[in-house]
């Protein structure tokens, strides 16, 4: 046996392919990765300290800074959790447009990180852009609605800001008409290649145990065959009204995670297809106009509120001390937790395969380091 | 008939005048390659301007170059924290020159809504000189086109008898300073004691760049950030808000 020296390479934290200031420290024996250590803390913006001094509505534009690709999904999170904690009631209208806003953005979520990942096994450009794509078409709906594209600052404690319009409707609908024509495109991309498939299939598997042991959540541990899915699990907002199914994947490789989240796309578009049949005139209102937003006081207590992220489980912990603002904060943040399990997923497997793991995992740093 | 006029007759017949200066810098402003290199929210409008709605590549800069040694322009895209600066000089360090910084977003440019936290950096240009900032949280990938024709614009007015990066290189600065993790926050060489606190307002004058009318060095005449202390922090119980309905309606 033909003796090798093992070679430590640092992998970022500028790096095209670590989505963001992620550093790794990759030992390699040969192109066979023997151990990654993760380094974090590059973007550490103090959000939980901030979020401590702030009152409880000057929070919310916060958090739409920590997933900035969902930061409508962000807010929801953030507005269920100091709604539980004020006991503040939702009208069933707001209900419904955070509903649509979440499944918008789990769309474009899933078309860019799946884009992301396709560039980074080597599908330079042609997926990307195909998410930006859509992307941008879903960002001119949040720009109508809430003025801003990125970070949409949209709910608020028993709605939202404004509420949605015909125009919003009719736009929406034209738009969906595209979307199961793009699901296809974009599907055939990843497996009418031979290259690709090559480069996905059996690379990286988390196994269902480990996924479990690690708390990992979404798509990344439905992939690995775990049904779960908190839309389901504990239904929030009116999500136990619509039909729909949770995609679940067999091995649990780069392969199965690319297509549970193509699925869940296709299942997000029959939610947003319910969820506009279903939408109740605006009589009931798109706000709470009890609630005082600005000088919102929470009682003295501790709440933690949790939604479906199209990353995982995304969950706010928010102790009162009956002041204006909140005593202790945290944020239960999905990439950060299914990020843990990269080292056990990248053993044993080459280093050129560690981009195309990290980008199955669909990490932000925002969220990471917060 | 003026210069400009005949020189416009002329180029309608064919015929082609030019400087030297106006060539080196039309060849320059056409191909400002940046760096691929993304911090926060704001990189992913970087990438949204460069796909295919926005398209950068109108402006010659389409080459996201990932290594800064092939780069011209450095577009700071996101917050800086005081754990990645060093990185982000040492990257500016290595590009060669010319070379120009784009601060893009209120974090880069000033510490943004993180700018009261204790380990965001209050703006880029304390540690490198920036040529083009850009407002917004995050700016549009129109902000950020509009800020590479700004570039373009100061990139016209070079001279190539006056250009730092040839001839001698007395009072050129070309190294900035790498900060470096103290036991209080930053350490910068030739700042005494903690340049850049944890916790507290930065011990030193921003960098102006020379596109802006400096020499790439430390401003002196700005006061080190005087009268810009953060606010203390107060907790929002003691502090009365007066209401004013629910946000905004209809």
């Amino acid at each position: 046996m033909l003796k090798t020296e093992e070679l430590q390479i640092n992998i970022g934290p500028q790096h095209p392919s670590t989505h963001g200031v992620f550093r790794m420290l990759v030992t390699v024996d040969g192109e066979t990765l023997v151990d990654l250590k993760p380094v974090f803390g590059y973007l550490h913006r103090n959000h939980e300290q901030l979020g401590e001094v702030n009152t409880y509505l000057q929070n919310m534009p916060f958090t739409d800074r920590l997933d900035y690709f969902n930061s409508m999904v962000n807010n929801h999170a953030y507005a269920r959790t100091v709604e539980t904690l004020a006991g503040v009631e939702v009208p069933e209208r707001a209900q419904y447009i955070r509903v649509i806003m979440d499944e918008l953005s789990r769309i474009l979520n899933h078309a860019t990180a799946m884009g992301f990942m396709l560039g980074d096994m080597g599908a330079w450009q042609t997926a990307l852009l195909w998410g930006m794509r859509e992307r941008e078409k879903i960002l001119d709906m949040f720009e109508y609605v809430s003025g801003a594209r990125m970070m949409c600052n949209y709910c608020r404690f028993g709605g939202v800001v404004r509420d949605i319009d015909d125009w919003f409707i009719t736009e929406l609908k034209k738009l969906m008409q595209g979307l199961p024509h793009y699901f296809d495109d974009f599907e055939g991309l990843l497996l009418n290649s031979e290259i690709l498939l090559a480069r996905a299939r059996n690379i990286g598997v988390l196994p269902k145990e480990l996924a479990l042991a690690y708390s990992v959540t979404g798509p990344v541990l439905r992939g690995s065959g775990v049904a779960y899915d908190i839309r389901k699990a504990e239904p929030y907002a009116v999500y136990d009204r619509f039909k729909f199914k949770v995609p679940v994947g067999t091995v649990g490789d780069v392969y199965d995670r690319f297509l549970v989240r193509i699925a869940e796309m296709r299942e997000s578009y029959k939610i947003l297809e319910q969820a506009l049949e279903q939408l109740p005139d605006a009589t009931g209102g798109f706000i709470n106009p009890k609630v005082k937003q600005q000088s919102l006081k929470a009682p003295a207590g501790e709440a933690y509120a949790r939604v479906e992220s199209p990353k995982g489980e995304l969950g706010f912990y928010v102790v009162s001390d009956g002041t204006g603002s909140a005593y202790r904060y945290k944020v239960r943040a999905p990439s950060f937790i299914n990020l843990s399990a990269l080292a056990d997923m990248c053993k044993g497997y080459t280093i050129a395969d560690v981009v195309v793991i990290l980008g199955s995992i669909d990490i932000v740093m925002g969220e990471v380091d917060r | 008939m003026s210069d400009l006029q005949t020189q416009m007759d002329l180029e309608q017949q064919g015929v082609l005048f030019t400087t030297i200066n106006k060539l080196y810098n039309w060849g320059r402003r056409s191909s400002v390659w940046p760096m691929q290199f993304g911090l926060a929210c704001c990189a992913i409008e970087m990438i949204a301007a460069a796909a295919s709605r926005y398209d950068i590549s109108r402006f010659g800069s389409e080459l996201f170059r990932a290594s800064p040694r092939q780069a011209d322009v450095m577009i700071v895209a996101g917050t800086v924290t005081k754990k990645m600066v060093p990185q982000v000089v040492r990257l500016f360090n290595q590009m060669p020159e010319p070379r120009y910084v784009i601060s893009m977003g209120a974090c880069a440019t000033s510490g943004g809504p993180f700018r009261d936290g204790y380990n965001v950096v209050r703006g880029v240009d304390l540690y490198v000189p920036v040529d083009v900032y850009i407002p917004g949280c995050p700016p549009r990938p129109e902000a950020l086109l509009h800020s590479l024709m700004t570039l373009q614009a100061q990139i016209d007015v070079q001279a190539l008898q006056q250009v730092r990066w040839y001839g001698d290189d007395e009072g050129v600065v070309n190294e900035f300073p790498i900060p470096v993790f103290g036991a209080e926050g930053l350490e910068v060489a030739g700042i005494p004691g903690t340049a850049d606190p944890v916790g507290g307002t930065p011990k030193m004058p921003p960098f102006v760049s020379p596109a802006l009318g400096g020499k790439g060095e430390r401003d002196a005449s700005i006061k080190a950030l005087e009268g810009n202390q953060p606010k203390p922090m107060l907790r929002a119980g003691t502090v009365t808000i007066e209401e004013v309905g629910h946000g905004i309606a209809g």
